[in-house]
């Protein structure tokens, strides 16, 4: 026998179900008067250091039908790459950035929008500088465990091309899965959940 | 040694443990018909923390207003309250390492005492409450207690199979301290048959994992002659130790 290591375990997940947006964007489904606005709706203000982009896509079923149930978060880093977070020790993040968002998505078409500033370069464990990136959170009824992922800038080639995580994808064909094409100043980033488009989720 | 490093209470700068993922559900759980099409079929990309996972945004208690954690009234008309069971909720948000995760946002959301959600996409029979509308919010103190005062949700038939009913639950969003401690979940009444029946909750294969979603009727935390209480406690990844993680080796 040994000594009990007396770890706890964490708490099992649940899906969010059909009326998630009830609890975390009551505002948007016309639960008005109980909080003033929705958490995570606005991203940026008029002092926000860095560019200004927009992120805009989807949540797509196996059937290519694109989720009106899901609620998205992203969380990322500021324009110099510092986390407005008490773990973040190298720095001071800007102060009118918090770097974290919620979307219900749009009720007619589910499509997400973000409006926020493109990151700065945070760096790997040794070191290296990853690509910029935004962490992306997704659940909805359906799903289980909610889905982590992230998307990448498809105008940082050569970022990209020396990310470690990205360089961890032993399947090279999905890469272009976690990468937003930019158009103007706005990147569409689809999750697909199935199918020969799925995007690389992570396990981190 | 830094003593903050290891009690929860300092910022916290290690790696995550690693999620048991046999723990969790599985995403594709064909008895829940809606994960058939929604869970993903590949395998995970597994890497362990990097800084984007380890941080993660903080709420200040200057967000809450003052019955954001009562929802007998936060949507009732002056002087009214939702009809049901009056219960309170408490418990603490801890991590796997037994520690208290201090100054965390907690949100949660129900249906009312009939099993009806105020929703429009929502079609159960039940009554709608004109004072309940199902959604609150808290955030936890230095101890990592939180509590909040509610009806007790009723059960409700849902479309999966052709007698499918959810058991009585209440829906909990929980933040920790790092991205990678994001969790959603639900809670569930000690003593409820209608836990067993369930297939959302038979998406969790171990039993233990189920109890550890089933809040404790608490009588001692009852206030007589006005509400019961049950008490459920949230457990949130750990975090490593980082002593010897930013060590250079021959230090």
């Amino acid at each position: 026998m040994v000594q009990p290591l007396n770890r706890l375990k964490e708490s099992a997940s649940q899906t969010a179900g059909p009326y998630v947006h009830i609890g975390l964007t009551p505002n948007f489904c016309e639960i008005g008067g109980v909080y003033p606005e929705d958490l995570g709706t606005k991203m940026v203000n008029d002092k926000t250091k860095g560019e200004r982009i927009t992120v805009i896509g989807r949540v797509i079923d196996g059937t290519g039908t694109p989720l009106k149930d899901a609620l998205i978060e992203i969380w990322q880093a500021d324009a110099d790459g510092l986390h407005n977070s008490p773990s973040e020790t190298r720095g001071t993040a800007d102060p009118n950035f918090v770097g974290w968002g919620r979307s219900p998505g749009n009720m007619d078409t589910g499509e997400f929008v973000f409006e926020t500033i493109k990151p700065g370069r945070v760096p790997f464990k040794d070191g290296r500088l990853m690509a910029p990136h935004i962490s992306f959170w997704i659940v909805a009824r359906g799903i289980n465990i909610g889905l982590n992922t992230r998307m990448y800038f498809g105008d940082e080639e050569k970022a990209n091309e020396e990310d470690p995580i990205l360089a961890r994808i032993e399947h090279r064909v999905r890469v272009p899965t976690l990468i937003a094409p930019r158009d103007g100043n706005t990147y569409r980033f689809d999750i697909h959940l199935q199918g020969e488009k799925e995007t690389v989720f992570f396990d981190s | 040694m830094n003593h903050a490093n290891m009690t929860n209470k300092g910022p916290e700068t290690g790696a995550f443990f690693q999620r048991d993922r046999e723990w969790h559900p599985q995403a594709f759980t064909p008895w829940y018909k809606t994960s058939v099409t929604r869970s993903p079929q590949r395998a995970l990309l597994s890497m362990d923390n990097t800084l984007s996972e380890i941080t993660g945004p903080t709420f200040g208690h200057n967000i809450l207003g003052e019955h954001d954690n009562d929802l007998l009234i936060n949507f009732a008309k002056p002087g009214e309250t939702a009809i049901g069971p009056r219960i309170i909720v408490y418990g603490r948000v801890l991590d796997e390492r037994g520690m208290p995760v201090p100054n965390v946002l907690v949100e949660f959301w129900q249906a009312n005492a009939g099993g009806r959600y105020r929703h429009k996409k929502e079609g159960y029979v039940a009554a709608l409450d004109p004072n309940f509308g199902g959604c609150g919010r808290t955030i936890t103190d230095e101890n990592g207690f939180y509590n909040f005062r509610t009806i007790q949700p009723g059960p409700y038939p849902w479309p999966n199979g052709v007698n499918d009913w959810r058991p009585a639950h209440i829906h909990f969003s929980v933040f920790g301290h790092g991205f990678a401690q994001r969790l959603i979940t639900q809670m569930y009444f000690e003593g409820d048959p209608m836990i067993d029946l369930c297939p959302i909750v038979k998406t969790i294969n171990d039993p233990e994992a189920i109890r550890g979603l089933t809040a404790a009727l608490d009588m001692q935390a009852t206030i007589p002659m006005d509400s019961r209480a049950y008490k459920f406690d949230i457990v949130l990844r750990g975090r490593r130790s980082t002593l010897f993680e930013n060590r250079l080796e021959g230090n």
